[in-house]
């Protein structure tokens, strides 16, 4: 008998392992994403009712949006919410708040300096590391082609 | 004295019984189909403690005080202890057992560690440098996630492949031939590699490595899966199994009657939302140490394979792009010794 190479044991596996189920996580993604986004949205129309100017409202939606993921990471419920939302609960704002607090308070046993202060940037890093890299770097070739 | 028997499998002449057993389950294990049978239970995932690493901890020393209580022995009794978990520098052993005064040796096989602490138990036993020798191990989900994947409250997906790691840990004393299981032959894994890279598919990266163990096995033996009543693989998942079954399928075995996987058989798929099974050095262990164990006692199962499974691999390594190297170890595990030799050669 001869062994089975890697590249068809490759095979093997991939048709061995089921994929995700995207008929259901799509639409689940959309909805559960959408109805974050439309929060969002309200939160900014409760607000302007409330004589807020708009360029104030918009921030303050965002920061309320990022204020209730924190809590919800903290009470347990934003981990159970994405399980069925994924990318509906990862892209908004929201996902980036749950990823800064939920390694925050995993790491905290380490300690305020070492593990919550150091970790706390452990997934969302790279965002904020490319993102501002990227920032400067537009901001770089607006200056050069004078295109303000 | 043990016979080497082919190339890779060492026959146990004495027959070392496994004297004792015990398991300790979290609450997601103790819902699951064999929960009754644990020996102890705790719903409070932190076992008490103040970090999860604290907890795996403690389950490693309830697990040890109670397989010592059931065997009616003091620590003074027990020579060696094998102890490992998946966590860096085996914290959860260090600090679990630390008090037992047991002269101690550490193992890293990741999941196959179960069998292996065995193995060379059982070996020391066969070989009459000890009397009685402790095998032990453990996984938490909560110190495993953290160490290997994401922070528990990181709101992410599981891949349908992914493998859930068992808050649980067993400890088996193993001793001279007196009572069953024995411990008849077992045969040590090589590491092996298909260039499988996904975290998480760890089924898949270590299906060929139980294929191998299991064939090398047979061929030194002369046996096949009709020779035994149960082929029970730790922690190959829904994938794994299905690949092995294959494998050893392309290897002219058909296992696909007699086997079973101590990750399907931990947790029930289908209501307990862990995708392709349970994993983590504890889920083989308190499989066979909660549920196997004594059905070979009680004549239950006669004769059986337990090839526990490990994915050798750091996150660090697999950051690095390299693939998962995987191991197995296999015990034939049986209601009655070896026959004792007529003399002359076998």
């Amino acid at each position: 008998m001869e062994t089975v190479t890697n590249r068809a044991y490759a095979e093997m596996v991939k048709k061995a392992s089921p994929p995700s189920n995207s008929a259901r996580n799509i639409p689940l993604a959309f909805l559960i994403g959408g109805a974050i986004c439309t929060l969002g949205h309200a939160f900014i129309k409760l607000y302007t009712s409330r004589g807020v100017p708009e360029e104030t409202a918009f921030p303050a939606a965002s920061v309320t949006l990022v204020f209730l993921s924190a809590l919800f990471t903290g009470l347990n419920i934003y981990d159970k919410l994405a399980k069925y939302g994924g990318a509906g609960t990862l892209v908004p704002i929201t996902g980036f708040a749950n990823a800064i607090t939920a390694p925050a308070l995993e790491f905290k046993t380490e300690g305020y300096v070492m593990g919550l202060g150091a970790k706390m940037f452990i997934i969302a890093g790279p965002v904020i590391v490319y993102g501002i890299s990227a920032g400067v770097a537009y901001g770089i070739i607006i200056y050069l082609f004078r295109l303000y | 004295m043990a016979t080497n028997i082919g190339q890779y499998t060492l026959r146990l002449d004495q027959s070392p019984s496994i004297i004792g057993s015990a398991a300790i389950g979290g609450k997601k294990e103790a819902e699951g189909p064999i929960g009754r049978m644990f020996d102890i239970v705790n719903n409070d995932a932190l076992f008490g403690q103040k970090t999860w690493e604290l907890a795996e901890s403690e389950m490693q020393h309830q697990a040890a005080q109670k397989v010592l209580d059931k065997c009616n022995l003091a620590p003074g009794d027990i020579q060696y202890l094998f102890a490992g978990d998946l966590l860096n520098q085996l914290v959860a052993s260090h600090y679990g057992l630390r008090e037992l005064g047991i002269p101690f040796f550490g193992l890293y096989g990741a999941c196959s560690t179960m069998a292996e602490s065995l193995i060379l138990s059982s070996m020391l036993v066969e070989g009459g440098l000890a009397k009685k020798v402790m095998a032990i191990t453990s996984s938490h989900f909560c110190s495993a996630e953290r160490q290997f994947r994401f922070p528990l409250e990181y709101g992410g997906q599981r891949t349908p492949t992914s493998q859930w790691t068992a808050t649980a840990a067993g400890a088996c004393i193993v001793a001279e031939c007196s009572q069953p299981p024995y411990v008849r032959a077992v045969t040590v894994g090589c590491i092996e590699d298909k260039d499988v890279k996904d975290l998480n598919n760890m089924g898949a990266a270590m299906a060929p490595a139980a294929c191998t163990t299991i064939k090398r096995y047979f061929q030194d033996t002369l046996t096949g899966p009709d020779n035994y009543d149960l082929i029970l693989t730790g922690d190959l998942g829904q994938v794994g199994s299905d690949l092995l079954i294959q494998l050893l399928q392309r290897e002219g075995y058909d296992i696909k009657k007699k086997h079973a996987d101590c990750g399907l058989i931990l947790y029930d798929q289908r209501t307990q939302d862990v995708h392709a099974g349970g994993s983590g050095c504890g889920c083989a262990a308190a499989v066979l140490c909660s549920y196997i164990i004594p059905a070979i006692k009680e004549g239950k199962i006669k004769d059986m394979l337990f090839i526990a499974t490990g994915a050798l691999m750091s996150p660090v390594s697999v950051q690095q792009g390299q693939s998962i190297p995987c191991i197995a170890h296999l015990l034939h595990l049986s209601s009655t010794p070896n026959p004792k030799p007529q003399g002359g050669n076998l």
